[in-house]
């Protein structure tokens, strides 16, 4: 990933820049890619601007104390997630009347332990994410990057598809589309990916086509490169900057709106420790067990939030604009 | 006499630039509204099953019926003429009928939209009014406390997940301290007729003492959900609209001729700065949507977006695909109208077409 170079490739006025190291485009003219000697400076440079945030380091922190307890939560979660134990329904929380430390924040009303539920659903907040990313970028980009390198007709038909799936609210769209496919965690992701999809396609044409026309672009070419070298290999890394920050905007919207959806019972379906379906089954005890509402929600909130801290960060270190304030 | 001249010449041209801005914008919108119509009708077709069966709602039918179905449908011809009928209704305003009450999707959704309206319209009057001051606090005292605690406050609402965040209110409002109701928009005490469709305004024409208050404490709650992710974005746009004016030559000078600050800040750097708000603003109508959807499922507020989830679950996908396009047409005109009004304040905008 040599992004940083490309937070110079940005916006022309970013060339003025006194501050960051002079960078080549990463486009070769020859043929195959030497390794950038400078990569680690750069990478020293980008740290530099994401480290002067201190809210995106916690973010930072706090992400990756998800992922690990995601990755071992059998080793960390006191219990399965979907085990019942029957003689502990709606135990509150150990600091209140009647806990017990055995359930450190309870039990639902299944009498399911609440924090082995949260310390599962971890892993499905995390994949929802990284799917739905992943999907959503790499089409966005495969579109966009056409859309903007050929112009025309091409161009005119990706943008107007894109204004179609614009047009409706997204999770309105999300929520048919699951309609139509079925509930169920898969066709909620998929939803979710086709209706984030406009934005990434939007954000590589306009950088696509800014780059285009810039002297490197044109050096490959008369160097003889072909079509696809001059979109993936030669354009592409340098548009990378704001799709970074956007990436991460959808990691976190993905899970909002995954939540969402298993919120209203379109998502994740029960018994599915998913934070949102998890929040849709304790609706009911909202007035008796404030503990089944209140700790799915603060899980999806802080995730989300430590995510945007994140996103924060990046758009500070990626983007030259900001960078000079 | 030359000058009133220019004036006039640069008046007719900005004129042309107007119109021609107008049709660029109708180019790109017409193909859109086509494309949103191929979707909706696209939509009943995609789903699994028998779409006779789907769209008149029954489960079992002899075939002499189901003859009758596929020909008033229109089933039996190529889709490029169903499609076409379909359009055509569509621009007459037949946006189908729903299956369990037998009404037209449009009837339903008219009688429906002014809750919706209500709703949204405190919720970003809400968000405007709170988040534009804030914006302008943070942007002026720039990495002061005040700063970092607005901001800090705006982010943790962007990432709210507001169908929690509305529960919380809940449990906290109206189950612990007693103050709001839980759900619908009036107290069923309260009876008066529909005059607006506005309960506010109908509660204080009703002249029924009380009435107005009811209304009133029904909507603190959805309002404040609601209104949640629009004030933190409007709140973080309106700082950095407000920083990027601040170190503009214009506020540097007037503030060299020495005008008082609230009248640089005020009158100088925030009327610019709001042009780009403004157009956030606009943008909020498609999320103030989408989040009545859920906000209107939590308060059992009768509105659009309730609708539209009860439709999901009822099957009822006439509605489902009559609402998505009535939606998606709006959210295009009020699209189109933010961007006239953006050409109109900018004229920047509508020269580059």
């Amino acid at each position: 990933m040599d992004w940083s170079i490309h937070a110079s490739g940005i916006r022309a006025e970013e060339a003025t820049m006194a501050e960051l190291p002079a960078t080549t485009p990463s486009g070769d003219f020859t043929g195959s890619a030497p390794v950038d000697p400078s990569r680690r400076a750069r990478f020293a440079e980008f740290w530099y601007y994401f480290s002067e945030n201190r809210g995106a380091v916690i973010g930072l922190w706090f992400f990756v104390f998800l992922v690990l307890l995601a990755v071992f939560a059998p080793l960390i979660a006191p219990y399965a997630p979907n085990a019942q134990y029957r003689d502990a329904i709606l135990v509150p929380p150990f600091w209140e009347d009647g806990g017990s430390t055995a359930f450190l924040l309870g039990t639902d009303a299944v009498g399911r332990d609440m924090l082995s539920r949260l310390i599962y659903g971890t892993q499905f907040s995390l994949f929802i994410g990284v799917i739905v990313t992943t999907i959503s970028l790499t089409g966005g980009i495969l579109i966009g990057v056409v859309a903007g390198y050929y112009r025309g007709w091409v161009d005119t038909t990706i943008m107007r598809l894109m204004d179609i799936i614009l047009a409706f609210p997204s999770l309105l769209l999300a929520l048919v589309l699951v309609a139509v496919l079925g509930p169920g965690l898969v066709n909620a992701m998929i939803a979710i990916a086709i209706v984030f999809q406009p934005h990434f396609v939007r954000l590589t044409r306009a950088a696509v086509m800014t780059e285009k026309s810039k002297d490197y672009v044109i050096g490959s070419k008369v160097a003889g490169a072909g079509n696809l070298r001059l979109m993936f290999k030669t354009i592409l890394p340098n548009c990378m900057a704001p799709l970074i920050v956007q990436a991460t905007l959808s990691f976190s919207n993905a899970i909002l709106d995954a939540a969402a959806l298993g919120f209203l019972g379109m998502g994740a379906q029960p018994p599915t420790p998913e934070w949102g379906t998890m929040l849709a089954e304790a609706r009911e005890f909202i007035l008796r067990a404030w503990w089944v509402v209140t700790f799915p929600g603060l899980a999806i909130l802080v995730t989300v939030l430590a995510i945007n801290l994140m996103g924060d960060g990046l758009r500070d270190a990626l983007d030259p604009k900001l960078k000079r304030s | 006499m030359q000058g009133a001249d220019g004036k006039q010449a640069a008046d007719l041209r900005g004129g042309d630039a107007m119109f021609r801005f107008l049709f660029g914008r109708l180019a790109v919108l017409i193909p859109t509204f086509i494309g949103v119509t191929i979707v909706a009708f696209a939509f009943i077709r995609m789903l699994p099953g028998d779409p006779i069966m789907l769209l008149s709602g029954e489960r079992v039918m002899d075939p002499a019926r189901y003859e009758e179905m596929v020909k008033r449908f229109g089933y039996d011809q190529p889709y490029i003429v169903q499609y076409l009928q379909y359009l055509g209704g569509v621009l007459q305003g037949d946006f189908g009928t729903s299956i369990s009450t037998k009404d037209s999707v449009l009837s339903q959704f008219l009688q429906l939209f002014p809750a919706t309206l209500e709703l949204s319209f405190c919720a970003i009057v809400f968000a405007v009014v709170l988040g534009i001051p804030a914006g302008v606090v943070a942007a002026v005292k720039r990495g002061t406390f005040w700063d970092q605690a607005i901001m800090g406050t705006a982010l943790i609402g962007f990432s709210m997940p507001i169908f929690w965040w509305g529960l919380l209110l809940i449990i906290f409002f109206s189950s612990t301290l007693g103050w709001t109701p839980v759900s619908g928009r009036i107290s069923l005490m309260y009876f008066f007729p529909s005059v607006t469709g506005f309960m506010l305004i109908d509660s204080l024409l009703s002249g029924q003492p009380g009435a107005f208050k009811s209304a009133l404490s029904h909507l603190i709650l959805p309002t404040i959900v609601l209104g949640t992710i629009p004030l933190a974005v409007i709140a973080r746009q309106t700082r950095s609209a407000m920083l990027e004016v601040l170190s503009e030559d214009y506020v540097r000078t007037a503030r060299a001729k020495g005008l008082s600050s609230y009248r640089v800040i005020g009158i100088h750097a925030l009327r610019n700065a709001l042009i780009p708000v403004i157009t956030t603003i606009g943008l909020q109508v498609g999320v103030l949507l989408a989040g009545a959807i859920l906000t209107e499922s939590i308060f059992s507020w009768p509105g659009i977006g309730k609708w539209m989830v009860d439709s999901v679950f009822r099957r009822d996908y006439p509605v489902i695909q009559g609402g998505l396009l009535i939606i998606a047409m709006l959210i295009m005109l009020v699209n189109l109208i933010v961007d006239l009004l953006y050409g109109l304040v900018n004229p920047r905008i509508r020269h580059q077409g």
